[in-house]
């Protein structure tokens, strides 16, 4: 092997590379950041004094009808495109694995815009929610749901940032077999971001 | 190239082709839209039928299918059944204090709710 092959595989004691290493244990305090997240929203599901409420109608004092404010149909939707993205990042880094170049740029180009269908899927949701009502500061049920989606939407953000990187990479010709673990990175966290996803879903939108 | 490190290596080559990766986003997919059944059914048609069969049992079953689903990402997509199991240890270490977190603190917070439920109405 190369010098510069030995230099690009940075390995370790344990005979994994350190950058691999490191983006499981950055995943892992992940684990531990939306741990605290999900608590918060459980600890204070139901608990809240006024409307809107995610699953049930509510009248004000003032007489004010508010319908259920979550949106499942919509969200499934998102939901389905982050899964779908998580198999289209897979196929990328496997088309990087292999030199497949039509392959690496036409799944990371899906993935990206399964990641900003997503962010455009929250955003329409977060201005709904405004508009009916609901803001950070309404209710525990605002404070609790911003926080959380609203980190997780950051999250995808970042990937989608991350994986768009990749791909200007890729297109200049600059992601060949031997750097395919520079994909595998980005989509190691792009992965984190869909599990994530994967238990706010049915916790905040399915669980009444 | 160390004999640990040519393990490493070989672990990456073992990672699966697109026919496994696909079969996986299937299942994924099948899953997620049997989430959003049980929750139709349980929920919204819970009068007769299925529904109330499904109405008292929806939220294990929710959860069941999330955990199945996490885990199949983590596994095939995110390659740990065929990485390291030091990667292993990295990730489900604090996935289990993240876990005994999340069941912490909603015990306390239902004990107290139970002891002083003025205090926690905020």
């Amino acid at each position: 092997m190369s010098h510069d092959a030995h230099a690009m595989e940075m390995e370790t004691a344990t005979g994994l590379d350190s950058r691999k290493m490191a983006i499981w244990t950055f995943i892992g305090s992940e684990c531990l950041f939306f741990a605290t997240l999900i608590s918060t929203y459980l600890v204070y599901r139901g608990r809240s004094l006024v409307g809107p409420f995610p699953h049930e109608e509510w009248t004000s004092p003032t007489g004010q009808h508010f319908e259920p404010i979550l949106e499942i149909k919509l969200v499934t939707i998102g939901t389905a495109l982050l899964l779908f993205s998580s198999l289209f990042v897979v196929l990328a880094l496997y088309g990087a694995q292999k030199g497949n170049r039509k392959m690496l740029l036409g799944w990371l180009s899906a993935t990206i815009m399964c990641g900003v269908f997503f962010i455009c899927m929250q955003v329409y949701e977060f201005t709904h929610f405004v508009r009916e009502g609901l803001k950070l500061s309404t209710n525990l049920f605002g404070a609790s749901f911003f926080t959380l989606t609203g980190f997780h939407g950051t999250h995808v953000t970042i990937g989608v940032i991350w994986l768009t990187t990749m791909l200007i990479l890729a297109i200049r010709g600059k992601l060949p077999p031997e750097k395919a673990l520079n994909l595998e990175l980005a989509a190691l966290y792009w992965h984190f971001v869909d599990v994530v996803w994967i238990v706010i879903f049915p916790v905040v939108y399915l669980m009444k | 190239m160390s004999s640990t490190a040519t393990a490493a290596h070989d672990h990456d080559q073992s990672h699966p082709g697109p026919a496994m990766y696909l079969r996986i986003g299937i299942i994924l997919f099948i899953l997620t839209a049997a989430e959003v059944a049980v929750y139709e059914f349980g929920y919204n048609r819970a009068d007769a039928g299925i529904g109330a069969i499904l109405h008292p049992i929806v939220v294990p079953i929710l959860l069941v299918l999330s955990a199945v689903k996490f885990a199949l990402v983590a596994m095939f997509y995110m390659h740990l059944k065929q990485d390291s199991k030091i990667l292993s240890g990295l990730f489900v270490f604090p996935l289990m204090i993240a876990a005994f977190i999340i069941v912490a603190l909603m015990v306390l917070f239902a004990y107290l709710h139970y002891v002083h439920p003025v205090a926690i109405k905020i």
